[in-house]
C-alpha cells in the first residue's frame, strides 16, 4: 500500500518519505505524523480524510512550512519546504478565513501583493480577476463583516490565489459553513481547479466532500498520526453534484468509510 | 366614538413620561439635582459654626433667612456653596484678561500645556516600550517588572525630586513637569500596547508567515492595526492621568503658575473657592481631553471600517 502511494520525484509537487513529527508537550511526546510515506502530482487534487487528531492538518502545515517535521524528508516543487515558502509557493487556507477586519475585500486580496511588492497596476488587475474566480465581483470595496460567511472564505480563497502559486492548501476551508452553502463552494471549487490547472492539497472531516472534490483520497488515523488508505478516484473529472447518487461514487464513499473504521479499530 | 378619540390623549400622556425617562437626559438631570442639593445641605451644615461665631462676636440677633444667606456667602466657607464656585469661575474665566494671573485661562493652559506635552512623551514613550517588549524576549523580561514597579512609588514623593534634579542641570519651565505627566501617562500605554500588539491571532501571523513577510512589514501591516483599539483605550486613560501628573508638577516647588499652584495658594490662604474653581477646571480639561481622544478613536475605527 505505501509502496503504491510514492510516486517518483520527477513531477511531483510533494514528496514525503518516512516523514514524522513529535510534538513535546508536557504531558510527554506526542507523534501526531509517523512514517508517512506521500506524493502528490502536479494537478492532482488530494484530500487527506481522518478523525481529529490524524495529523492530516499536521501535515499540510509541514508542507507550508508551519511545523517543523522531526523524521523523515519532505520536498516541495523539490525544495525543502522552508525554500518553498519563501519562493511563495503556495497559497493557503485556513480553516477561518483569517479576514483583516480593518480592510475591505480588495484590501485583504491585496495584501500578499504589497508583501510581495506586486506594482500597482498588476496589484488591481489581479485582484479584479481573482473576485471575478471566485465570484465576488463588486464585492471589493465591502469590509468582511459585510459579507457572509460563505463569501468570507471564497474571499480568502481568492486571496490565496492572487499571487499564482502552483499549489493550493487548504485546511478544512468549509468546515464552518452550512450544507447548502458548502455544496455551492465545491462545485466552484471543481470549476476553478480546472480552469487554473492547479495542485490542490485539501483537508477535511467530510467522507462526501473528499469524493466530490478528489482525484484521490488519502485516509489517516490517530494515535500516532498516519496513512491508512490511498484510493484512486474513478470518476470523471466533470462531476455536476448529483454524480453524488450515482454507485461509482457511493463505491468510493464505501472504501472511505471501511478505511476510516480500520483506522480506529488499531486503538482498540 | 369619543372613546376612540379619547383614547390616543390617554396613551400619549405615560408615552411622553416614559420616553423622557427611557432616555439618559431625566436620569443624568436627577442626579446632577441631587448631588448639587446635598452639596447645599453640606454647604450649610459645615459653615454653619463659623456663622454663629461671626453673629455671637458682631453681637448681632439672627434670623433663620437671614442665616441660611449668610452661610451660602462667607468670603471663606468650609465648603463653598454651587453658586459661589460657579461665578467665581465666571469671573476669572470671561471677565478677566487671558494674560492676566488672576485668570483661570491663564492658569489652565499653563496646566494643559503640560498635560499635552507629557502626554505626548509618555503615548510615544508607551508605544516604543510595547514594541520592544513584544518583540525582544530579553526585553519583555528585563523591562517589563521595571515598568510595573515605577508606578508602585508614589509620584507625590518623586515628583519634587525629579523637579530638583532636572533644575540643576539646567532644564526648568514645562519640560520638567510634562516629564511627571509622562511618568504617569507611559504606563498605560505600555501595558495596553504590549496586549494590543500581541492580539492577533495565531492564524492571523501564520497567514503571514505563509507570504514570507519580513518582522517589519508583520508588524505594520497586522500587529499595529490590531492594536489601534487598545491604543486609544490606553490613551483615555494616559490623557487623564497625564493631567494630574501635570497639577502634581505645579504644587512641590511652589511654582507661580497652573492650576496646581492655584490649588496650593488657595489652601495657604484659605481660598476655598479659588481651590474648588480650580478643581472644576481641572474636572473640564480631563473630561474634554478624554471626550477629545474619545472622538478620535471613534474616527480611527470608522475609518478601519470597525465602527462600534
Amino acid at each position: 500500500m505505501e509502496g503504491a502511494s510514492v510516486q517518483p520525484a520527477s513531477g511531483s509537487v510533494v514528496q514525503a518519505n518516512g516523514l514524522g513529527l513529535t510534538f513535546q508537550t508536557s504531558d510527554g511526546p506526542v507523534e501526531a505524523l509517523s512514517n508517512v510515506d506521500l506524493g502528490v502530482g502536479k494537478g492532482d487534487f488530494i484530500s487527506f480524510i481522518g478523525p481529529s487528531g490524524c495529523g492530516k492538518t499536521t501535515f499540510l502545515r509541514v508542507i507550508a512550512d508551519l511545523e517543523q517535521p522531526t523524521a523523515g524528508s519532505i520536498t516541495v516543487n523539490g525544495m525543502t519546504p522552508r525554500e518553498a515558502r519563501r519562493r511563495r509557493a503556495y497559497g493557503y487556507v485556513f480553516q477561518s478565513a483569517a479576514l483583516y477586519p480593518w480592510r475591505t475585500i480588495e484590501k485583504n486580496i491585496a495584501l500578499p501583493l504589497e508583501i510581495m511588492g506586486v506594482a500597482r497596476g498588476e496589484k488591481m488587475e489581479r485582484i479584479a480577476r481573482v473576485l471575478d474566480l471566485v465570484d465576488l465581483k463588486g464585492f471589493g470595496k465591502k469590509f468582511p463583516w459585510q459579507l457572509s460567511g460563505g463569501m468570507q472564505q471564497r474571499a480568502s480563497i481568492a486571496r490565496a490565489l492572487a499571487f499564482d502559486a502552483d499549489l493550493l492548501l487548504m485546511d478544512e476551508p468549509f468546515g464552518a459553513l452550512d450544507e447548502i452553502v458548502r455544496d455551492h463552494l465545491n462545485e466552484q471549487l471543481l470549476k476553478l481547479w480546472d480552469r487554473t490547472n492547479k495542485t490542490i492539497c485539501f483537508v477535511t472531516h467530510s467522507i462526501p466532500e473528499a469524493v466530490y472534490l478528489s482525484t484521490r483520497i488519502v485516509v489517516m488515523s490517530p494515535r500516532p498520526g498516519r496513512v491508512t488508505d490511498v484510493i484512486e478516484s474513478t470518476l470523471p473529472k466533470e462531476r455536476p453534484l448529483d454524480i453524488r447518487e450515482s454507485p461509482e461514487f457511493l463505491a468510493i464513499a464505501h472504501r472511505v468509510r471501511e478505511g476510516l473504521r480500520s483506522g480506529h479499530s488499531h486503538e482498540v | 366614538m369619543s372613546a376612540a378619540a379619547e383614547s390616543p390623549v390617554v396613551d400619549s400622556a405615560p408615552g411622553v413620561v416614559s420616553r423622557l425617562t427611557a432616555g439618559k437626559t431625566v436620569p443624568i438631570l436627577v442626579v446632577v439635582a441631587a448631588i448639587i442639593a446635598i452639596w447645599y445641605a453640606f454647604a450649610v451644615y459645615l459653615n454653619a459654626p463659623g456663622q454663629i461665631d461671626a453673629y455671637e462676636r458682631a453681637g448681632e440677633e439672627w434670623t433663620a433667612t437671614q442665616f441660611l444667606r449668610d452661610t451660602l456667602a462667607q468670603e471663606r466657607p468650609v465648603l463653598p456653596s454651587p453658586h459661589q464656585v460657579v461665578s467665581e469661575i465666571w469671573k476669572t474665566t470671561f471677565t478677566i484678561k487671558p494674560s492676566s494671573k488672576r485668570s483661570l485661562v491663564y492658569h489652565g493652559w499653563v496646566t494643559l500645556s503640560a498635560t499635552l506635552m507629557g502626554f505626548a512623551i509618555g503615548t510615544l514613550l508607551g508605544i516604543l516600550l510595547a514594541v520592544g517588549i513584544v518583540h525582544h524576549r530579553a526585553m519583555d523580561k528585563s523591562v517589563m517588572p521595571w515598568v510595573i514597579a515605577s508606578q508602585t512609588i508614589p509620584i507625590l514623593a518623586i515628583a519634587p525630586m525629579i523637579i530638583v534634579v532636572l533644575n540643576a542641570v539646567g532644564l526648568s519651565g514645562l519640560l520638567p513637569k510634562a516629564l511627571i505627566s509622562t511618568y504617569l501617562s507611559f504606563f498605560p500605554v505600555v501595558v495596553g500596547m504590549v496586549k494590543g500588539l500581541r492580539s492577533p491571532e495565531a492564524i492571523q501571523l501564520d497567514l503571514m508567515h505563509t507570504y514570507n513577510a519580513s518582522g517589519f512589514q508583520t508588524f505594520w501591516k497586522l500587529r499595529w492595526p490590531s492594536a489601534m483599539p487598545y491604543l486609544f483605550t490606553s490613551m483615555k486613560i494616559a490623557v487623564a492621568i497625564s493631567l494630574v501628573g501635570a497639577i502634581v508638577g505645579e504644587m512641590p516647588t511652589g511654582a507661580v503658575a497652573g492650576l496646581g499652584a492655584r490649588l496650593l495658594a488657595g489652601s495657604y490662604y484659605g481660598q476655598t473657592i479659588q481651590i474648588w474653581s480650580a478643581l472644576f477646571a481641572a474636572a473640564a480639561i480631563a473630561a474634554t481631553l478624554v471626550a477629545i481622544v474619545g472622538i478620535a478613536h471613534r474616527l480611527v475605527l470608522k475609518r478601519m471600517g470597525m465602527a462600534a
